[in-house]
């Protein structure tokens, strides 16, 4: 077994045994959902309106404070100074490990929007494209989040200063999702269009965040 | 194979911690780092392990691989243990022998530091020696040319320390090399000795 | 037998099990009965058959409540009474509770769709019953967060003794929040506006849900005592494996 195979065989064990596991993020999403509705109201029209953003909302936040303890482990255990002194790359390191993450949190998050869509009113084609866009766009939040948590990892109180200083960064990825998803709904917009653009997006971030957060670790250490 | 550092300055967390030092270890050979606590001696570990930025000097592994860093071809074992709690003793093993190198002699590394009849435990439920015990087993499942020790009795009784001369000497046998930081003998046969904690 | 002669957890399995059998076997005595009377019972003359889903539903919703005050008093067992096994009725209790609310929810929503045309509705006492589903998903989380059983037993127990005060007053702001539910009918000042016919199941399901519920929980604390053992014996076998 390789070295990125071992790395990603042992984060994806340790997301699911510690804590919550992989749920945890799905019941946060499930809160602020059912927070939502009592904060405008129960009437559905208006629900199935702002439905995907509501959605995107928590998806969005849920991907987020789980991200400030990935990198902020490793260093109190002294795992990171092993990590940074391996013959392998660290930049293929950080993927790794932001794939292992998105497919314990972010993933989870895309399966259980359909669900959560049920209780926004939101018809079926809403649902899947929602979906669709939470598919693409959670990558990007996991890739960009991790620059936050690799910026802040020798903190002893990352949390919310990493969702300060990514949040501005995801904006673009929230405005395409959403957009995406009511063009689904309403038009007149096709949805490809801001699809693609969300791609794109998503792709920028992989890259980017990857490099950032290994830059960013490697400048950390001291 | 020699590790060689000369006139090596260390500023770290906004001061100087060491400058203008020199040593020399070639195979075989043991150097203990021995002062008071604050002294700098954990710095020069990381310093060696690439871990922290030289400031000054010049570090050199002679002999060594040239494609591989110094730090690519040393372990270090620094205070703290890289130990998931949640994953059991052979997992933690495993995991960094396979990251580290190519992840064979796992077995037969949790044999020697005593910790095989233990292998599916969590490792939540070790003592601080046993945790220590398996982060040298790390040592042990991978060869590589250097070690690089911080303190490497603390937390361990009589018996596995004399585990640990056992090992070492048997490192040092083999052409290995050792740079230590200690506050005492570690049970090394006759190390050579840098003390630290003169004027800066 | 004094409450204190529980306290053993031996002893106490030995008596979950020797009465578990009991337990079970009226728990399907009850089942039987009650769905042979729910089968009998006329159908509303509105809704059609899909009423008779109100027989599970309602059980289910009062159980879930109940859970919350079984998990209370053993919270109160926790912190005043220090008893020793407070903390595994009250471990055992928390999955129980999310299942039974579970329930309720779905039952509520297939209930409800012949009439409301969605799954789901954000109606007073549906949407209650999801922030007690949200609230015992908590209380499970952070039993599975904390290592330490002890120390996971006394953070849960201050959590459900805030939950258990806050609960009616959640109950309260949700109702004055929306109302579209019908006014729960059955247990009112003035006498109950169900026709007897239909109560009589109600109450036999009631029953037997009950009894399901302290079947399954007696079940679920016999394992948790289990799994402690476990966990001990793990640590003595590490401290076995000699060496410090």
């Amino acid at each position: 077994m390789s070295a990125l195979a071992a790395l990603f065989v042992r984060d994806v064990r340790l997301a699911i045994r510690v804590g919550g596991g992989a749920l945890i993020g799905v019941l946060f999403f499930l809160i602020v959902v059912t927070l939502v509705p009592f904060a405008i109201g129960p009437d559905l029209a208006l629900l199935a309106r702002v439905g995907p953003a509501i959605l995107w909302l928590g998806a969005l936040l849920a991907s987020l404070l789980t991200l400030d303890r990935l990198l902020a482990i490793d260093h109190e255990d002294g795992s990171l100074d092993l990590i940074l002194t391996a013959p392998v790359t660290l930049e293929l390191t950080v993927a790794v490990k932001a794939i292992a993450h998105w497919l314990t949190t972010g993933l989870p998050l895309v399966l259980a929007a359909p669900l959560l869509g049920l209780l926004l009113n939101l018809e079926p084609p809403a649902t899947g494209a929602v979906a669709l866009t939470l598919l693409v766009g959670t990558p990007a939040l996991t890739f960009l989040g991790l620059v936050g948590a690799a910026v802040t990892v020798a903190l002893r109180r990352g949390g919310l200063l990493v969702a300060v200083l990514v949040l501005p960064l995801t904006v673009p990825v929230l405005i395409f999702g959403v957009a995406a998803s009511n063009a689904a709904i309403v038009g007149p917009v096709r949805f490809g269009t801001p699809f693609s653009i969300l791609c794109g997006l998503a792709l920028m971030s992989i890259v980017v965040g990857t490099f950032a957060t290994a830059a960013a670790l490697r400048h950390a250490m001291d | 194979m020699r590790l060689v550092g000369s006139d090596l300055a260390c500023f770290r967390g906004g001061r100087q911690v060491f400058s203008g030092l020199s040593f020399a270890v070639g195979a075989g050979e043991a150097l203990v780092v021995l002062g008071p606590n604050g002294v700098g001696k954990s710095s020069l570990l990381r310093l060696v392990a690439g871990l922290v930025a030289r400031s000054g000097g010049v570090l050199s592994l002679e002999g060594s691989d040239p494609e591989l860093t110094i730090a690519e071809q040393a372990h270090y074992l620094g205070h703290l243990d890289a130990l998931k709690p949640s994953l059991t003793v052979t997992e933690n093993l495993t995991f960094w022998s396979r990251y580290l190198g190519s992840g064979e002699r796992t077995q037969a590394a949790l044999a020697a530091v005593g910790l095989d009849g233990i292998a599916e435990l969590p490792a939540a439920y070790l003592s601080a020696g046993q945790r220590r015990r398996l982060s040298i087993a790390r040592l042990i499942a991978i060869r590589r040319p250097l070690w690089l020790l911080d303190e490497p009795t603390s937390a361990l009784d009589t018996a596995a320390q004399a585990k640990l001369a056992a090992l070492m000497g048997e490192h040092l046998g083999g052409g290995g090399l050792i740079l230590a930081a200690a506050h005492g003998p570690i049970g090394l046969a006759a190390p050579q000795e840098l003390r630290l904690g003169g004027a800066p | 037998m004094a409450l204190i002669d529980l306290a053993n957890p031996t002893r106490f399995r030995a008596l979950a099990e020797a009465v578990l059998p009991w337990l079970a076997a009226a728990t399907v005595v009850a089942f039987g009965i009650g769905l042979e009377q729910v089968y009998f019972a006329p159908d509303d003359y509105q809704q059609g058959a899909t009423v008779k889903i109100m027989f599970l539903h309602a059980p289910v919703a009062w159980l879930s409540m109940m859970a919350w005050g079984v998990m209370s008093v053993a919270a109160l067992g926790t912190l005043v009474w220090r008893h020793p096994l407070a903390d595994v009725a009250a471990k055992a209790a928390a999955p129980l509770g999310a299942a039974f609310t579970f329930l309720c929810l779905v039952t509520g929503s297939l209930w409800g769709r012949p009439m409301w045309g969605t799954y789901w509705v954000w109606d007073a006492r549906l949407t209650s019953e999801l922030v007690l589903f949200l609230m015992y998903l908590g209380v499970i989380a952070l039993w599975r967060t904390i290592d330490d059983p002890t120390r996971a037993a006394r953070a849960v127990a201050v959590l459900t003794l805030v939950g258990a005060i806050d609960l009616p007053i959640i109950k309260f702001s949700v109702d004055w929040w929306n109302t579209l539910h019908q006014p729960a009918s059955v247990f009112r000042v003035g006498g109950s506006t169900i026709d007897a016919s239909l109560l009589t199941p109600l109450f036999v399901m009631a029953i037997a849900c009950t009894l399901l519920f302290f079947t399954l929980h007696l079940a679920a604390m016999c394992n948790e005592i289990m799994r402690r053992r476990v966990r001990t014996l793990l640590m003595l076998q590490a401290e076995a494996a000699g060496g410090h």
